[in-house]
């Protein structure tokens, strides 16, 4: 069927597309607080984290989302936060 | 002692009560003692696709403002002695009862029945408080549909808020042509999205609406809804029945399909 699935190309299923818009759609309805909050709370890790690390806060992201702590506890919220060190730049500065 | 089972859904029209009554009429086929509990008040259709609605006299609202005895509301059904039926009331609103109350019937009944089926109102407003109030699990259904799936998520989020432990999915109306298609997600999409256990995938059948039509709820007759809501009966009561295979003709496209695979 790789000949159909090529001819096809470009045009994801429908069925992906709802599958992806819902994903995105309830990430963001499990997040435990409002947008406002979470722009607050990500000013505010950046200030910590600016005190020890040289950090990109263009590219810093941070999201509530459900995660599995192991197998048996299922699932619980977990914030993540992904925060980029800046390259070329000493990590840690020290504590003035 | 008896368990209380929630059939909940957020979205409207995915098959909450059609469910409750298939689930229900099929855990007393099984010889389990059942009653079932309308608890959308103001909205009542719980008794017209049981086929009772004209051998109602008393109703919930009845029951909780001790206007009459529960015996007396509960009403047997036309074809199993072991089902029961205790209507909602049209002409009172959402109000007329508490979480509270709900959760003090839902007890007493335990007494006396192995399940009690609370059909929950759409929404998440004081219809679905009550409704949950009594609960010790729930069944979620949902239909493969964007609206459906992503009130469902926020339905299992006030569940294990309110600490109902055991919360199954019920995945309604699947077609398996549109799956196969790609433009219908499969009950093993909707699974990931939503990271609950299944109990049950129920098939776009038209038989669905004939049995509604006639009030005879089709669980544990010969057609694809009929034994997919016998299997979800299995499951509630703790066996382990694999899943059925929904595609039921293997035409003359999938043999040719099949042949590009290799």
């Amino acid at each position: 069927m790789s000949f159909l699935s090529n001819f096809f190309k470009g045009s994801e299923n429908s069925s992906d597309i709802a599958k992806n818009r819902l994903k995105v759609a309830i990430t963001s309805d499990r997040a435990v607080c409002s947008p406002e909050l979470m722009e607050q709370m990500k000013n505010d890790i950046i200030e910590v984290i600016s005190k020890y690390l040289d950090i990109d806060t263009e590219g810093l992201d941070i999201k509530v989302t459900k995660t599995e702590l192991d197998e048996t506890s299922g699932t619980v919220n977990a914030l993540l936060a992904n925060i980029p060190i800046k390259e070329g730049s000493r990590n840690f500065r020290r504590r003035q | 002692m008896g368990e209380v089972i929630v059939v909940t859904s957020g979205k409207g029209g995915v098959g909450k009560t059609t469910t409750t009554a298939n689930v229900g009429t099929g855990l007393a086929m099984l010889g389990k003692k059942v009653v079932l509990i309308d608890t959308d008040i103001g909205l009542r259709n719980l008794d017209v696709v049981m086929g009772l609605e004209n051998r109602i006299v008393y109703n919930l609202v009845d029951v909780v403002e001790n206007n009459c005895r529960i015996k007396q509301a509960l009403i047997k059904d036309k074809r199993y002695p072991n089902l029961y039926l205790l209507p909602s009331a049209q002409t009172k609103d959402k109000t007329a009862v508490s979480p509270e109350q709900m959760k003090k019937l839902a007890d007493e009944l335990k007494g006396e029945f192995d399940y009690i089926l609370m059909d929950c109102p759409a929404g998440i407003e004081q219809g679905f408080k009550n409704a949950i109030a009594g609960a010790d699990r729930a069944l979620v259904v949902t239909t493969p549909e964007v609206s459906a799936v992503r009130d469902a998520d926020r339905i299992i989020g006030l569940l294990e808020a309110n600490e109902i432990r055991q919360t199954h999915l019920v995945v309604n109306r699947l077609r398996t042509d549109m799956v196969k298609e790609g433009n219908m997600m499969s009950s093993d999409d909707v699974v990931e999205i939503l990271a609950i256990d299944l109990i049950g995938v129920v098939p776009d059948d038209e038989q669905i609406v004939i049995s509604t039509n006639n009030g005879e709820p089709l669980v544990g007759s010969d057609c694809g809804a009929g034994r997919a809501y016998m299997n979800i009966c299995h499951r509630v009561l703790g066996e382990d029945v694999p899943y059925l295979d929904l595609e039921e003709t293997k035409g003359f496209f999938k043999k040719f399909a099949a042949m590009f695979k290799k």
